[in-house]
């Protein structure tokens, strides 16, 4: 029991919360030392569920004192493994904190505790004509201050763009327990623009403990495109095509035959399991624009091959078809048990090339590859779905994802788009940054976090290794792209 | 190594690595956060690099006068969310890190930028960011730099994302409040209201423009050129200063005179100190130049 421990740091912990909000049980240790991927590091060391940004900071503190890391964790649906624990830190578990503290309607503007599931915001904004904007896949049960740590993205900010553009101001415990708040709800930053060097930076910079964020007008019209084709190449030039032609949909999705395949028979959105793959277009904005918009899309995928254009008719079937796009993961399970989600970033003109190459990668491992994916971002998801009971099928898995990883960074891409580096890439952060980019970076990191206990051996390269981060181990339930 | 590497190291030779310095760019707002006093000045590479109007991205030497990227992005249909004064430079408007009038449609500046290539204080070359849209790979420095004033880095190149040019643009105004006209529009790239007339930019495809025009008319509003803004710059407050223009949903009231600098807490002062710290412990960038002795 935590309030009996002789631990002097759970006895502090407790004394800082109670002894039900901080847990040091087998149980809960193992629960929290993973999330969303495969990813192991090491283990929990306490777990402490503060409610109040006071209590937060008295966690750091306490962990500070005590000589250990500190590690923030929203709803562990990170796919890179940035929550993973490394050295028994003390596990700040944002969860209770999920008050939707105040929504400025004219000024288009909520603060919010961390915890706030991004959907349940949405929700909550119902009947205003405001939304907020970022919608990664696992946005019913993502919370925002997760959003905010790994700058999450989703298939409409190819439009509204990634949280970083959508965050105004955060409250923040640094590492050494002091509280501050980064940014204005109004105008450009006053001096550095520390919010924006904040975001996206995977709980080592410190634990957001508030959150203001900018609300997004409902568009008038919105218009979801169906579009087919017999090659994954032609699919891909008419993404290349939309955005050289001037227009950037809402959103602009790609799936390919294997994943229509596994989905169709879910959510009967009626996709053509026949296609080679199948692009999901979805325009917004005041109806004259968007009309426009849907007539010279439907000439430009007719000019590259496209087999049909569907406009969904209604609300419904809209929603079918981002079921089946939203839903994607769910269906794999009944084609292999186990999967090894990538995510990097290529120039969308070389769309067509990459997502070849990665077909053939995954042949010479003898894999299957599922690409469900950002295409108008060119923010690529190549899925590689195996049976882990295989035997040597993770050597080849780590492989392969390696050998995608190289291929994206060499067309000129980047080695993430939305999932962050976390444990998962900062092996490869020297495949995109020279000694001296990455010296730069931790420049930043340090000025954060000179005690260097927020969430160490993360992302940079440098500095402690944590566990067996190249063994993989089963998905669990419920994971997202 | 292309052309452009060749007048990056020129760059990176010519900043060195000890000796109070400065990039001078136009110069056109070169008193902003205080003078860089004593400082060598050197010029950053200029003209564009590379123009990919399918990737949505510029890459363009930071000395480059921002009107005639301006204009060599017009050709293809394309715009960056930046402005700046007649004259001045990509990096020097990156650096001032004020954000379009704008900036409802096209963003806000520390959207703008992508991949900054830079020389450090220790004369090392370094790259911060990426060349794609979308990129959380490792820390968000590019944010960190615009709006900087040479504290951190001198930026000598950039990638920059651009946008596609509305197909049509309307300023009208009228004698109306903004919450009025802002309920009868669907995200209009700027709003002014001096206290009595509110002015606002349509774009977008030309139908949807005449449409709401349509709508505003019915408010009282015509098409009308926006107001000169005054040369002074401070934050709203909630009250219009006298002769002040406020920029509706940005905070920035263009006014007379610079209002008063805006407060900052000591914590965040402290964590400013330890970023100018980390990045120039020995105080050669821009010395003299402080981005929080800035109205707004």
């Amino acid at each position: 029991m935590p309030g009996r421990s002789r631990d002097p740091l759970v006895r502090a912990l407790v004394s800082a919360l109670d002894a039900k909000r901080v847990q040091v049980g087998d149980g809960a240790r193992r629960l929290y030392s993973r999330d969303a991927s495969m990813i192991r590091g090491g283990q929990a060391g306490v777990i402490c569920f503060p409610e109040t940004t006071e209590e937060v900071s008295a966690c750091v503190v306490a962990a500070l004192a005590h000589g250990r890391d500190f590690v923030a964790r929203g709803a562990g649906t990170g796919l890179a493994g940035g929550a993973v624990p490394c050295d028994e830190p003390v596990m700040v578990v944002l969860t209770r904190m999920d008050r939707i503290l105040e929504v400025d309607v004219p000024r288009r503007l909520a603060w919010v505790e961390p915890g706030v599931v991004n959907l349940d915001l949405s929700r909550h904004l119902a009947g205003t004509g405001l939304h907020f904007a970022p919608d990664p896949s696992s946005q019913q049960s993502c919370t925002i201050g997760g959003n905010v740590a790994n700058n999450s993205g989703g298939p409409h900010c190819l439009l509204y763009g990634v949280t970083s553009a959508h965050v105004l101001a955060v409250e923040v415990v640094l590492s050494d327990g002091e509280v501050v708040v980064l940014g204005e709800e109004e105008g450009d930053s006053v001096g550095y623009d520390l919010r924006g060097a904040f975001v996206g930076g995977e709980g080592t910079l410190g634990i957001a403990t508030r959150i203001c964020v900018r609300l997004t007008e409902d568009p008038p019209e919105v218009a979801t495109l169906l579009l087919d084709f017999m090659s994954v190449g032609a699919a891909a030039e008419t993404v290349s095509a939309i955005i050289a032609a001037g227009m950037i949909p809402a959103a602009l999705e790609m799936m390919d035959q294997r994943v229509v395949q596994a989905v169709e028979p879910f959510v009967n959105a009626g996709y053509p399991t026949d296609a080679a793959a199948v692009l999901i277009v979805e325009l917004d904005g005041q109806p004259s624009g968007v009309t426009d918009e849907i007539r010279r899309i439907r000439e430009l995928a007719s000019a590259h091959g496209a087999r049909s254009v569907r406009v969904a008719a209604d609300e419904d079937e809209r929603e079918r078809i981002w079921k089946g796009r939203k839903s994607a993961f769910g269906a794999i399970a009944v084609i292999k048990p186990d999967y090894y989600l990538n995510d990097t970033v290529i120039p969308r003109t070389k769309l067509a090339e990459v997502i070849e190459r990665i077909y053939e990668i995954v042949e010479e491992q003898d894999l299957i590859v599922m690409n469900v994916f950002h295409a108008g971002d060119g923010n690529l998801h190549p899925l590689l779905v195996f049976d882990a009971r295989e035997e040597g099928v993770m050597e080849r898995v780590l492989a392969a994802g390696e050998e995608i990883v190289r291929v994206s960074v060499a067309a000129g891409g980047v080695l993430s788009g939305e999932h962050g580096i976390g444990l998962e890439k900062k092996r490869f952060m020297s495949l995109q940054f020279s000694p001296a980019d990455l010296e730069a970076q931790q420049r930043l990191r340090s000025a954060f976090d000179p005690t260097g206990r927020a969430n160490p051996a993360k992302v940079l390269p440098t500095g402690a290794s944590c566990g067996h981060v190249t063994s993989l181990g089963r998905l669990p339930d419920g994971a997202w792209v | 190594m292309s052309a452009g590497d060749a007048r990056m190291e020129d760059f990176r030779s010519d900043v060195g690595d000890s000796g109070a310095v400065c990039v001078r760019g136009g110069g056109t707002r070169w008193g902003v956060g205080g003078w860089p006093d004593g400082a060598r000045e050197v010029s950053a590479p200029s003209g564009i690099v590379t123009l990919e109007p399918a990737e949505m991205t510029v890459m363009v030497g930071a000395g480059t006068v921002l009107s005639d990227l301006v204009g060599d992005l017009a050709v293809h249909g394309l715009e960056v969310g930046m402005e700046g004064p007649v004259g001045s430079t990509v990096g020097g408007v990156l650096m001032v890190g004020r954000s379009a009038l704008r900036r409802l449609r096209v963003g806000t500046i520390a959207d703008v930028l992508l991949q900054a290539d830079c020389v450090g204080a220790d004369g090392a070359a370094f790259t911060a960011g990426g060349p794609t849209v979308k990129n959380v790979t490792g820390y968000d420095l590019c944010r960190l730099l615009v709006g900087s004033l040479g504290t951190l880095a001198l930026v000598g190149r950039v990638i920059l994302r651009t946008r596609p040019v509305p197909a049509r643009s309307l300023w009208l105004a009228g004698e109306v409040e903004p919450e009025r006209v802002l309920e009868a529009t669907y995200r209009p790239s700027c709003m002014l209201w001096d206290g009595v007339r509110t002015w606002v930019l349509l774009e977008g495809h030309g139908e949807d423009v005449d449409g709401t025009a349509g709508d505003l008319a019915r408010l009282g509003l015509t098409a009308m050129e926006p107001p000169v803004l005054p040369p002074g710059r401070g934050r709203w407050t909630g009250q219009l200063s006298n002769g002040g223009v406020l920029e509706v949903g940005s905070g920035v009231v263009h006014q007379p005179d610079d209002g008063g600098l805006p407060t900052v807490s000591d914590g965040v002062r402290r964590l400013a100190g330890r970023m100018r710290a980390s990045f120039d412990p020995s105080g050669r960038l821009n010395p003299g130049r402080d981005p929080y002795r800035v109205a707004a």
